[in-house]
């Protein structure tokens, strides 16, 4: 046979025993050590990507320290025994970029192939409302960290998914809050929010939010630009020409960087005070680029929004330690997700034997604890769903220091800015915030 | 009257800047009748490659404008070198075939950089804000102007004169003009098209690479910035007809003032307008603006 | 082929069972691109009828309380269909790079319809109700196998029927077609009507591919629509090459078992490793995967005495 043949052949051959080799190897599930038993834990975030930098990466981060923090039996109390339920933990880190079918497909993984015992993760909203149907229909207990629309606790009651962190409703009532103790005599303000689900629905919160903390304010212009899509010129003259007062953005990272290069050069922000809901994680790259007056939140009271409390200083420092960066929300809500996961396992696993899912389920219902980022209670969605209290602040870069600083910090209660317990925070803003217990 | 202004501004603005990104798609397209995906890859390295001079002349402490020439060099020298790179060692291998067999090499060659780039300048995003802040900015009545923009116009401005004085009164361009027009007749004529081919592929390159480092400043370099462009730069070399730079300059300004307007006046069709555009030029004119139907070859 | 597969799924782990379902719904949308590559086109919009169908599915099952599987995709194929046909009167005039280009405008277009709509949860999309099967209502493994089976079926049926489609005068035209238009319409053969009829078959396909997937996966959302998504369907054309109807299928499934393994394995650099496994395949195997079946099958015939 000629030469081409025999290569021809012996490309085939290798790959049936390529194909047959990845088969065998990705259906074999990892043999368990002698004893106890480690807890396997799924960590699914993103690791490409232009979410990767700001979210995927720091809460991948936030996970590896606080893992190796909890194995050691060096957190702080209650938090300071070993590992779950005195079972060390063994993470495996999953990348969340791709499309829902990849997602949802490494999802199945992970439960099956893998065989972990929980799954912490998910930045992107789409992410977890794609996989929280296979979480109940597989029944893996599934803690959501970071995305943070309000469907998924809404839809349907769920019995195996969890989210520690509270959701993005609570971002901007409160930035309305915030807003309107600074500004009182507000008139009118405008919005630049990236045109998907995230960006849409943080301006419909905060535009019903206004609406009821200030009814004379007018929303002027409200801007949705592409995701990603970096250039704003158009968008910052068309709010040059505005007459608002200040201006609401769910921006993040990349685009939320851009758009700060972008408008400074041009002195927007001397024309109107900017809101940026998600502003603390950008803090420590921007410096002294983010324009004094700034009003910051964090997702809760996160970074330097939170308390000064002993359990907050240890994560600071061994985060910073670690990955010489102070940690910023993400890294927190990664904290936060696993050390309520504990709770609930050394709660579940009392009783010696490994406990399940569903003894895990029923111990994380309604729980109350600290965390780094204060006080958590499991108190929505039948005690799925967590709130914290949230502050907001201005920022201020401080030039003998030449550090950020967040000044002016208003806390507000988990119960001021969360709709009570079995009410739809979309209908609980239109309704006026009834039942809102604010100092 | 302001808005009308602000519109015209934005729309040149954003038309520079995809000028600048499509230039280098079109000619390489043309000449070689390649659809380079690989081009999103050329912005982004040109895009970290500033970010990285922009770090290095800072630090250094250097003038503002001799720090911008560093930086549109230093991309361009990338671009030189991958343009380089990729022509040798890759197209060279796949020329003969079907162009969509080319694309697709393009294409798995532009996944493949986008790790690479992962890989050097890691996960995290980039800043290289300095040109632009240290440009200043001017007042025109309520608007305010940033220079670097204007910067970027009379670049994007000078860039379509110097192609298009090269195109018509230099050899190389005329060389250029007759492969474009027919490679077969102007490889019987005598005219090393393999030559002209490489030079094509490596200026088209080079450009992009420009892009990519005239945009640096504007926004944050960070993954994935390739992706979004190679969509936009495709959409204007469509609308002017592929090849031709006139096409380019037209299909940009079109594509820019209309987005303008979209936002200033319409900002729920904001997302679609590029699309929009694209699909009533082509119901239009099948083959772009500017390039004419080909007689159909019996 | 398709029998052993089907044997073979109560034995395979559950992953597994919905890693290659989900494939073999992909399948059927490459099936689509390989009809029209035949005739020199690629489109890059099959994504467009991938969603679409997807989202009938979706929307049915919310809207009117339908959740029949079969009835699902008959009609996400059929609508998918209709879009097709209305949308060919304007591509069939086109070729090459502006077929390309327009199908991916559309496409597009419709990514930035969903997007906005935000009562169909704008990008974060929606789930799809849990489908039955003329009254029977399986869950877990009987879901997947279930749901793998129907799949399998279709994919039977298309593999069939396009196969005979190739055999026919028309599908025999598409070579000649692609290498010389003018010289066939000589022969008093509309072109055009020939490649309206092939945008349509594909269209069907991709939205038969996007309701199975929609119940595949559970999910809809307007990235279904999105160019990238297209782009990994011609990926796969080409890694399977244009050879044999099978080629659609074995691509599908070599290709997600790469990207999982590329992502279990590199997770941060598994575009990389796709993208080298593309250009393997596009400089040493040029007509694909397929190419590799058939010459085995030459081989095999020469050797006969």
């Amino acid at each position: 046979m000629s030469h081409r043949e025999t290569v021809t052949r012996w490309a085939l051959a290798g790959l049936a025993a390529a194909t047959a080799t990845i088969g065998s190897a990705l259906a074999q599930t990892p043999a368990a050590p002698a004893a106890p038993p480690p807890v396997k834990l799924g960590i699914v975030s993103f690791l490409t990507g232009p979410a990767a930098s700001p979210f995927g990466i720091p809460g991948r981060n936030g996970a590896e320290i606080v893992i190796e923090a909890l194995n050691a039996g060096k957190a702080p109390a209650p938090f300071n025994t070993v590992g779950f339920g005195g079972s060390k933990i063994e993470a495996k880190y999953v990348d969340e970029a791709g499309t829902v079918a990849n997602v949802v497909t490494e999802y199945r993984n992970l439960v099956q192939r893998d065989q972990v015992d929980a799954v912490i993760g998910y930045v992107s909203s789409g992410s977890c409302l794609a996989v929280t149907p296979v979480a109940e229909e597989l029944k893996a207990l599934t803690v959501f960290y970071d995305c943070g629309t309000t469907r998924i606790f809404e839809e349907k009651p769920r019995n195996y998914v969890f989210r520690v962190s509270p959701h993005a409703t609570m971002d901007n009532v409160a930035a309305a809050r915030y807003l309107v103790a600074k500004k009182k005599n507000i008139t009118s303000f405008s919005g630049i929010n990236q045109n998907y689900a995230w960006g849409q629905d943080s301006w419909r919160d905060f535009l019903g939010a206004m609406k009821v903390l200030a009814p004379k304010a007018e929303a002027d212009k409200v801007l949705f630009p592409k995701l990603f899509a970096g250039e704003y010129g158009a968008e910052v003259s068309t709010l040059l020409t505005s007459k608002s007062q200040a201006l609401h953005t769910s921006f993040f990272d990349g685009d939320l960087e851009g758009l700060v290069y972008q408008e400074q050069a041009r002195g927007l922000d001397k024309r109107m005070t900017i809101i940026m809901t998600t502003g603390e994680a950008a803090i420590w790259r921007l410096r002294d680029k983010l324009p004094d007056g700034t009003i910051i939140g964090g997702r809760g009271a996160n970074g330097p929004l939170a308390r000064d409390t002993e359990i907050n200083k240890w994560f600071q420092k061994i985060y910073t330690d670690r990955y010489n960066i102070p940690p910023t929300y993400p890294s927190y809500q990664m904290a936060q997700s696993l050390l309520g996961l504990k709770i609930a396992y050394d709660k579940a696993a009392k009783a010696g034997a490994k406990p399940t899912a569903d003894q895990i389920a029923a111990a994380f219902k309604g729980i109350e604890f600290e965390g780094p980022a204060g006080h958590v209670k499991m108190m929505l969605g039948d005690g799925h769903q967590g709130i914290t209290e949230t502050a907001y602040g201005t920022y201020r870069f401080n030039k003998q220091k030449k550090e950020p600083e967040i000044v002016d910090i208003i806390r507000y209660p988990a119960e001021c800015v969360n709709p009570p317990a079995g009410v739809e925070a979309e209908a609980w803003i239109k309704d006026g915030m009834k039942g809102a217990k604010c100092n | 009257m302001l808005i009308t202004f602000a519109i015209l501004t934005d729309g040149l603005v954003y038309a520079a800047y995809l000028f600048i990104v499509a230039i280098g798609l079109t000619l390489i397209f043309g000449v070689m009748k390649i659809l380079n995906v690989t081009h999103g890859s050329f912005y982004a390295f040109g895009a970290y490659g500033a970010a990285t001079a922009v770090g290095i002349y800072s630090n250094a402490d250097w003038p503002a404008a001799a720090g911008f020439l560093f930086m549109l060099v230093l991309a361009m020298a990338i671009g030189l070198v991958m343009g380089l790179i990729l022509e040798r060692g890759l197209l060279r291998l796949v020329y003969g075939k079907d162009e969509v067999v080319i694309v697709l090499v393009t294409y798995a060659t532009f996944l493949i950089l986008e790790d690479v780039i992962v890989l050097i300048w890691g996960p995290q995003s980039y800043a290289a804000y300095q040109p632009m802040v240290s440009a200043g900015n001017i007042e025109i009545g309520e608007l305010v102007l940033s220079n670097y923009d204007i910067v970027l116009v009379a670049i994007a401005a000078g860039l379509a004169g110097l192609a298009y004085w090269s195109l018509k009164f230099t050899r190389y361009g005329r060389l250029l003009t007759t492969v474009i027009f027919d490679r077969e007749t102007a490889a019987a004529f005598g005219i090393n098209v393999t030559l002209v081919y490489s030079a094509t592929f490596v200026i088209g390159a080079m450009l992009g690479a420009l892009g990519g480092a005239m945009m640096a400043p504007k926004i944050a370099v960070t993954l994935g910035i390739g992706v979004e462009v190679i969509v936009l730069a495709f959409a204007v070399v469509a609308i002017g007809g592929m090849g031709s730079i006139e096409g380019a300059l037209v299909g940009a300004l079109i594509v820019g003032i209309c987005r303008a307007a979209a936002v200033h006046l319409v900002p729920q069709i904001e997302l679609f307008v590029i699309y929009g555009v694209m699909a009533l030029v082509l119901v239009a004119r099948p083959y772009g603006l500017f390039v004419r139907a080909q007689p159909r070859k019996i | 082929m398709f029998l052993f597969a089907a044997a073979a799924a109560p034995l395979l782990p559950e992953w597994i069972v919905s890693l290659t379902t989900i494939a073999f719904a992909n399948a059927l949308v490459v099936l689509g691109l390989v009809v029209l590559w035949r005739v020199g086109l690629v489109s890059f919009g099959q994504a467009l009828y991938y969603c679409i169908g997807a989202y009938v599915v979706a929307l049915l099952a919310r809207w009117t309380g339908l959740t029949d599987a079969f009835a699902l995709i008959v009609i996400g194929g059929v609508a998918a269909g209709l879009v097709a046909v209305l949308i060919g009167f304007l591509l069939a005039r086109y070729r090459e790079i502006f077929f390309a280009m327009l199908s991916l405008a559309l496409s597009m277009i419709l990514y930035g319809v969903l997007v906005k709509t935000e009562s169909l949860g704008s990008s974060d999309g929606f789930s799809v109700t849990t489908p039955t099967f003329l009254g029977y209502a399986p869950h877990r493994e009987a879901l997947g196998l279930s749901l793998y089976w129907l799949t399998l079926g279709v994919d039977a049926i298309a593999a069939v029927l396009v196969g005979a489609y190739f055999r026919s005068v028309a599908g025999a035209l598409a070579a000649p077609i692609r290498d010389n238009e003018i010289r066939v319409e000589f022969l008093g053969v509309s072109v055009n009507s020939i490649i309206h009829a092939k945008v349509v078959i594909a269209g069907i396909l991709g939205g038969l591919g996007g309701a199975l997937a929609a119940m595949a996966i559970g999910h809809v959302d307007p990235n279904m629509a999105y160019w990238t998504t297209s782009g990994s369907f011609v990926f796969v054309t080409i890694l399977a090459g244009a050879g044999s109807v099978a080629a659609a299928f074995v691509g599908s499934l070599v290709f997600e078992a790469v990207r999982s393994f590329a992502v279990d394995v590199m997770p941060g650099l598994w575009q990389m490793t796709l993208g080298s496994v593309l250009l393997l395949t596009i400089l040493f195997l040029p007509d694909g995967l397929g190419s590799l079946v058939s010459r085995l099958k030459r081989r095999g015939e020469v050797q006969r005495p």
